[in-house]
Parts: structure tokens; C-alpha cells; sequence
């Protein structure tokens, strides 16, 4: 019997500041499809976690995998090129840019054309056209043409994941993408979120329950560094543990 | 970017405009073609600090150092290898070139104040070693003695300054066309990211240190173009091309005219001088207080620079008209 292919695979991933415990030889598998939702109290490692995954932190010790490639050693861009892709928590969009050339500018990132400097017509308007198409999917086809920074914060996250897409990752971290959005907008996250192609195993960071329990097929729950339990919804939301540290009883 | 729209007839004008007076200049001013080649030369280099500093961000005081290495070169070339023009200008633009892509690889993975002392550093050791190499440089009584040979054999350098500004303002064309063409490309937009936001771009998977060490190279290289004319427009270097306040006049010609716009090096080097010249007669002191008066209003008032003046006017203008339509 073979083992399933993981897309990705993170094993004994660990790192100290000084005295201070921040990740403590995690393990941690995602399928290709998989919806995972890591939860966990504030100070629980989650941003160290992305940040030792994404490359902007090297770990003491480790290995990151994906699609069986390791990322150790690796760069942020060139792990983005190995097909892990994160969004970020707050909007980091080119601001000063339309919606469409944000997207396009990622889309001619990954066909390697971004380093053409003379002859870039044809390449550039495929980009573009992609890039449309890519806004559509997230139904903000309508925004293309405008400067990202008049655009209402909703529509701005979606464009974040417009983003994240068009780089075709195997791997998409979702680093709350529902944070900050007014209540009017969210459904709009919810629907974008329940369309992400099913190929992709996705992480999400979240700390807004109705996202994790509607999206996420199992939840990892991260306290002090390590995984405390994982399991699907119904099971953590039942677990003593979880309930003592959401809670802040003092049990266990 | 977005540009405001503006129509195809008037977008025509706005190309034409400085290139007719290029040549306006030519045929109105023979008497001071001198002062035009200086101009030019001036447009070129203070276009070479937009593309690092307007579209990519690159904050640098070591703009005087390409150019002041292309100037040197150049001379250099001219006295002890040959005295062909053109093959001492394409040695200048090399030397400068690779000194870029050396000094970039070694600085641009900084950013912020670090970066901009660091530029600082290796412009302010170049200036010294041209300083105290007197057998190579002449030191402070500058490099004398460049002869050149006709351009193609048949255009020679002369006193009256033909030659020098057309050869100037078609090495301006030829670097302007480059820049043009570079800023619209996936490159150059790739740049203006990076100027933006260095961390989304990484999340994108772009390689920035890459980018920024290529434009760094292609920013000295056309920096060291302009040294290189202004050693064969004046058959003279002097000390003065690696100082710390030619970066200073660049940067001010730039924001002046405007940044990220192309044309605003245009119009920044040409108002420099001109007021430089004018009011200089009128006294010796007066010029930098009037230069140092307009660089505080524009960047109080005008985004974009000088450029912006004209724009910034019909905004006023609308304004204007949407008062009188409220209180009609």
C-alpha cells in the first residue's frame, strides 16, 4: 500500500527565541484538497508557524515539504515558486495600482515574464487577460479597472486571493481573510472562500469561529508552539483541552 | 499607474514639445550651444536617477559616482587608449555599468536611511581617490589634455558646440526611448512594486534583490553616459563630477521636474539652469535661494513636480467652475 501524496508535509518543525518556546516540533500534513483551519489564543505561535513556513523565518530545526520538495534553505520568492503561497492578514496590495495590473503583475511574475524589459507586448496583454479572468472568478470582474486604494476593504481581500490564485499554488495559506471586513461584506469572503479550486490544500489562519466551522473540514489547534489536538469541527469543539484553554479554566 | 486621461492630439503635443525645443535651440541659440549641451547632459543624468530612485525606490546620494566614474573613463580613455568619441563613450558607460552591478549586489539587499549612508560611503571613496590619485586624475586641478577624433571621421569637436549637443541629444534620445519603453514593461512595473511594497512582491515570488541590483546597473550605466558627454562636450574632468552636491543638484533637478514621469527630469535639469543662469547674474548667492524657494513650494504644492503644474492648474480651474455653478 503506498502512503496518499501530501502536499504538505512539515515534520518536527521547532524554534526557540532565546529562552522562549515559539515552535515545538510541530507535524503537520495536509492532503491536496484538504480545508484546515489552524486555530489557537493569541501568543500561540500561529504567525511564527507561517512565518517559518513561508521562508521569513528559518527554523533550528525541521523539514517543510511540498509535493515532496523540501523548502529548507529556500527563499520566501523561491518557496513561492515551489507552490506555497500565502495571503496576508492585512491588505499588503499595490495600492497605487488597478486591480487588474495587481493580479497581472503576479500572473507575469510566475511565467517568468516580469524580467522582460523591450519586447512585452503580446506577453503583457495575456497577463492582463488573465488577470481579468481571475477577478471575474472572485466576482469582482466589475472593480478591474480601479486603483486599488478607492476599492472597499472586501473587495480588496478578494483581490488578495485573486492574487494568491493566479500563482497556482499546491499550498495556500490563508492568513485570515476575513479579518477586518465590515459585516455587509463577509458573505461576499464566505461564497469566494467555498469556491477556491478543490485541488488545493488550504491552511487558514482564523480567529472568527462561523468562518472555521463553515469552511474548514478539520481543526488544528496550536498552543504555546505545539499542536495541542486535531480533529474535525465537532470533535474539537467537544475536547476538554481546547475548552480549557478558550475558556481559561484551569484544567488538564 | 493610472494617468489621467488626456487626448491622443494632446499627449502628441506633450511628446513633441521637448524635442522641438531641442532643436529649436539649436538653430535660436548657436551662441549657446555650450549651455544647451549642458542641459542635456544634466536631463540624462538626472533621468538615470529616476529610474532608480522615482520608479524603483532606491534611495541614493551616489548618483555623482556613475556619473563622475563615466566622466573620468571617458577622459581617461581618450588620453592614454584612443581618441575615437564613441568607443571611449561605450568604455564609460561599461566601467559604470559594472560598478553599479558590484556596489549594488553588495548594498541593495538594505533599505531606508542604511542604504541611502551607504551610497553616501562609496560615492565619498571615489571622490577621495580621485583626489589623491593626481598622477591618474590630475587630482583637484582636474583631468586636462582630452583630444578627440571626429565623430565617424567626419563630425569635429569644435568650439562653437555643434557637434558636442547634437551627439548629446541623440544619446539623450537613444536613453530616453530605453527608459520609456522600460518603465511600461513588465519589468519596470515589477519596479514600481517593489518601490510600493518589497514584502507583497516576495509574496508574489519575485526575486527583489535581482531586480534592484539590475536597475541599479542600468541607472549607473545611463548615469555614466552623461559623465562621459560631459568629458567630451568640455574636454575637462574636474574633482567636482564625484562630489556629494553634484548628487545634490541631480536629485533636486529630478524632484523639481517632477519623478516617475520621464519628461520630469526634462523639465527639472532645464529650469535648474535656466534660473541658475539667469538669476546668478543678478548675484552670485541669489540663484540658491531662488532654486531652494521653488523646490520647497513644488513639493508643498504640486505631487508630481513642475510637471503637475499644469494639471494642478485645471483642477483650480473646475474648482473654480464648480463654485460658480453652486452659487448660481
Amino acid at each position: 500500500m503506498t502512503a496518499p501524496p501530501t502536499a504538505l508535509s512539515v515534520r518536527g518543525l521547532s524554534k526557540n527565541f532565546g529562552a522562549l518556546v515559539v515552535a515545538q516540533a510541530i507535524d503537520l500534513d495536509l492532503a491536496p484538497g484538504a480545508r484546515v483551519a489552524l486555530i489557537g489564543p493569541n501568543g500561540a505561535g500561529k504567525t511564527t508557524f507561517v512565518n517559518l513556513l513561508t521562508g521569513f523565518l528559518e527554523p533550528d530545526s525541521g523539514t517543510i515539504a511540498v509535493a515532496g520538495e523540501t523548502l529548507i534553505g529556500l527563499r520566501p520568492e523561491q518557496r513561492v515558486k515551489r507552490g506555497l503561497v500565502r495571503t496576508h492578514q492585512i491588505s499588503t496590495l499595490l495600492f497605487d495600482n488597478t486591480a487588474r495590473e495587481n493580479v497581472a503583475i503576479a500572473v507575469a511574475e510566475r511565467e517568468g515574464f516580469a524580467w522582460r524589459m523591450m519586447r512585452f507586448g503580446k506577453e503583457w496583454r495575456a497577463c492582463c487577460e488573465e488577470a481579468q479572468g481571475r477577478l471575474e472568478e472572485m466576482e469582482i470582474g466589475a472593480a478591474a479597472d480601479r486603483r486599488v486604494s478607492e476599492l472597499p476593504y472586501g473587495e480588496q481581500r478578494l483581490i488578495e486571493i485573486a492574487i494568491a490564485l493566479s500563482l497556482r499554488p499546491r499550498v495556500l495559506l490563508l492568513d485570515e481573510p476575513a479579518a477586518g471586513v465590515p459585516s455587509h461584506e463577509t458573505e461576499l469572503i464566505h461564497q469566494a472562500l467555498d469556491r477556491l479550486p478543490e485541488g488545493i490544500a488550504i491552511l487558514i489562519i482564523e480567529h472568527d469561529m462561523d468562518v472555521v466551522f463553515r469552511f474548514a473540514q478539520e481543526i488544528v489547534v496550536l498552543v504555546q508552539g505545539r499542536i495541542l489536538v486535531r480533529g474535525t469541527p465537532a470533535a474539537v469543539s467537544a475536547d476538554p483541552g481546547v475548552r480549557a484553554v478558550y475558556l481559561g479554566k484551569t484544567a488538564v | 499607474m493610472i494617468r489621467r486621461r488626456t487626448g491622443p492630439g494632446l499627449a502628441a503635443i506633450g511628446h513633441a514639445l521637448p524635442w522641438a525645443i531641442v532643436i529649436i535651440y539649436f538653430y535660436a541659440a548657436p551662441d549657446h550651444l555650450g549651455f544647451g549641451t549642458q542641459v542635456i547632459i544634466w536631463i540624462l543624468f538626472a533621468m538615470s536617477l529616476d529610474l532608480a530612485l522615482g520608479y524603483a525606490g532606491i534611495l541614493t546620494l551616489g548618483q555623482a559616482g556613475f556619473f563622475g566614474l563615466g566622466a573620468y573613463a571617458a577622459g581617461l580613455f581618450a588620453i592614454d587608449v584612443s581618441p575615437d568619441p564613441l568607443l571611449g563613450h561605450l568604455a564609460a558607460v561599461a566601467i559604470a555599468a559594472s560598478f553599479g552591478a558590484v556596489t549594488g549586489a553588495m548594498i541593495l539587499h538594505t533599505s531606508g536611511v542604511t542604504l541611502l549612508m551607504l551610497t553616501l560611503a562609496i560615492v565619498s571613496v571615489l571622490s577621495e581617490y580621485a583626489n589623491q590619485a593626481r598622477s591618474l586624475t590630475g587630482g583637484d586641478d582636474g583631468l586636462q589634455g582630452i583630444k578627440l577624433d571626429p565623430i565617424f571621421g567626419m563630425f569635429e569637436f569644435n568650439i562653437f558646440g555643434k557637434t558636442a549637443y547634437v551627439y548629446a541629444a541623440l544619446v539623450l534620445f537613444a536613453w530616453f526611448l530605453v527608459a520609456w519603453r522600460l518603465v511600461r514593461s513588465p519589468f519596470g512595473r515589477s519596479l514600481d512594486g517593489i518601490r510600493q511594497n518589497p514584502r507583497r512582491m516576495r509574496a508574489i515570488g519575485t526575486p527583489v534583490w535581482w531586480r534592484l541590483v539590475a536597475i541599479y546597473t542600468i541607472s549607473a550605466a545611463m548615469a555614466g553616459s552623461a559623465g562621459a558627454l560631459s568629458a567630451h562636450a568640455t574636454r575637462f574632468v574636474g574633482l567636482s563630477v564625484l562630489s556629494l552636491l553634484t548628487s545634490g543638484i541631480v536629485t533636486v533637478a529630478l524632484i523639481l521636474g517632477g519623478t516617475r514621469r520621464i519628461y520630469g527630469a526634462f523639465l527639472g535639469a532645464t529650469i535648474y539652469f535656466v534660473v541658475q543662469d539667469y538669476s546668478a547674474k543678478i548675484s552670485p548667492f541669489f540663484w540658491e535661494f531662488v532654486v531652494g524657494g521653488m523646490l520647497i513650494l513644488t513639493v508643498l504644492l504640486l505631487d508630481g513636480g513642475l510637471l503637475d503644474l499644469g494639471p494642478a492648474a485645471l483642477r483650480l480651474r473646475d474648482r473654480w467652475r464648480g463654485a460658480e455653478k453652486d452659487r448660481e
